[in-house]
């Protein structure tokens, strides 16, 4: 289970997630990409000394990995519960990560920037995760000097993220925009202003099982507030609409959106053989199903989870032993069969 | 309907190209699409690709300098070439951001639309930032103050800016 899920008490209708990262660097080290291995591990022991030994709460709160001290089955297994990046795994002998033990709080160390803080809660949370995020921030910036330009703000590796070094996104279910083919025009309005839209995995991934992560595309010239506050609108808008639509299809299409709700229910509760592509497409459908009241004897936390649970690397954690894909698709619709009964 | 290129196999993509208004149609097969110029364009996107596709921007007029500073210019504490940041599209430290600081400006203003940071500021190291910042704040209420002639008040904040002052200079 994702204990980054868990103690949820809100209905989260729509929105799965809200995560929010902060890019920070050390002035004294080159940026991660020019850093040898024995640099690359004093950063390491840098960020790790300023909160384990920095600070008696804390260090009591967080587990600290080193990457390659973990198996690759295992760091997949954190990337597909959203706890560390790809680009973190990529560099498994320079790269390490503190995890807080519910799992809402990650600082990646030597991904594309030294630090790299993020908090992960379900549900639109965007103000708590910001005031939790920019707590952390002040107590690493206790024990390390960040590079840091009065003009620019916080510098980090890509020009993209200098000034608050701030990623503020929120991942919202939107199958009936999606259904209706409102889904282009909700997304190009976004992008006009200054916003971004992506599939379930980040940059250039489609959106599997209807998730779109909206995040903000600018970091430079706005506070943090502002941007929070400029997403959070923007959000409870789609929201509104992704509603409105639902509504509309109740009211038109109840049975042919109950039959499309049943049928992928009872593909998941039966079926032998399950790829990821499909089994998150059909988890869609339940979640909605769900949302709408059509489905009242399911948990929608039990979905969310099923959604990770069911990724390539999760399943094989699952078995407990490596899988070939076939092998996985046969261990999929097992542990899904098992999770429905 | 036959491609234009080889006119014998059928066509199988349709390509439409409109340029002020002016509409060429071009009709390939397969084959001759593949070698075919105009399909020469990458869809993976990425947003280092279209990073430094900005930064290609610079090079529209032809200065023999501007050449010159792209091949020639270099971090003098990383040594990461200007020619590679432009590859890559990320910095090697944070002297980068100065060294080449005078490209830099642009290509702020065209991601983010600004050139100021006005958010958060590192509380140890940005002590005189931060009252800097204060100070800047005040003065514009400084200013409404005087504007609405409510001068106790002004007198009020002209003190507080006073006293930061006196701060930064005794730091």
């Amino acid at each position: 289970m994702a204990k980054w899920l868990q103690g949820n008490d809100k209905t989260n209708d729509i929105v799965v997630s809200t995560r929010i990262r902060l890019a920070r660097n050390i002035e004294d080290f080159l940026f991660p990409q020019m850093l040898n291995t024995e640099s690359a591990n004093k950063v390491i022991d840098r960020v790790r000394s300023s909160i384990i030994e920095g600070n008696t709460i804390l260090s009591r709160e967080f587990d600290f990995f080193r990457t390659k001290d973990i198996s690759p089955l295992e760091r997949q297994i954190f990337v597909e519960k959203h706890l560390i990046s790809p680009e973190l795994i990529a560099k498994p002998e320079r790269s390490a990560f503190l995890l807080r033990k519910d799992e809402k709080v990650t600082v990646m160390i030597n991904e594309e920037d030294h630090i790299r803080i993020q908090v992960l809660l379900p549900g639109l949370e965007l103000e708590e995760s910001w005031d939790l995020c920019s707590k952390i921030d002040d107590i690493i910036e206790e024990n390390v000097k960040y590079a840091f330009d009065e003009k620019l703000g916080y510098l980090t590796s890509c020009p993209t993220n200098v000034g608050t070094g701030m990623r503020a996104s929120v991942m919202l279910h939107l199958p009936s925009l999606v259904m209706t083919g409102h889904i282009n025009k909700v997304l190009q309005a976004v992008n006009q202003i200054g916003l971004t839209v992506r599939g379930l995995y980040g940059e250039g991934t489609d959106a599997l099982g209807n998730l779109f992560q909206i995040s903000n595309q600018t970091t430079l010239g706005e506070t943090e507030e502002e941007i929070i506050e400029k997403l959070k609108k923007i959000v409870l808008q789609i929201i509104s609409r992704e509603k409105e639509s639902r509504q509309r299809l109740m009211n038109t299409k109840r049975i042919e959106v109950e039959d499309i709700v049943y049928r992928s229910l009872g593909i998941l509760k039966n079926s032998r053989i399950i790829t990821s592509k499909e089994s998150m497409k059909l988890l869609s459908d339940v979640r909605m199903g769900i949302e709408m009241g059509i489905i009242n004897d399911i948990d929608l936390d039990k979905i969310n989870n099923l959604m990770i649970l069911s990724q390539p690397a999760s399943i094989q954690k699952y078995s407990g032993k490596e899988l070939n894909a076939k092998e996985r698709d046969i261990k999929r619709a097992e542990m899904i069969r098992e999770y429905l009964k | 309907m036959l491609c234009d290129d080889c006119g014998k196999r059928e066509a199988t993509m349709h390509f439409t190209k409109i340029i002020n208004g002016n509409v060429t149609e071009l009709h390939l097969c397969e084959e001759c699409a593949k070698n075919h110029k105009e399909f020469e364009f990458d869809t993976s996107f990425s947003i280092h690709n279209f990073l430094t596709g900005l930064l290609d921007l610079d090079n529209v007029q032809d200065s023999p300098f501007k050449i010159d500073y792209i091949t020639s210019t270099k971090c003098d504490r990383c040594g990461l070439t200007y020619s590679k940041f432009r590859q890559t599209g990320k910095f090697g430290c944070s002297n980068c951001y100065n060294s080449f600081k005078e490209k830099l400006i642009p290509l702020f203003k065209r991601i983010h639309g600004h050139g100021n940071h006005i958010g958060k500021v590192p509380r140890r190291a940005g002590g005189v930032i931060r009252i800097k910042k204060e100070i800047s704040r005040l003065k514009n209420q400084l200013e409404i103050a005087v504007r609405n002639e409510e001068y106790e008040k002004a007198a009020q904040i002209r003190d507080q800016i006073r006293e930061l002052q006196a701060q930064i200079d005794t730091k």
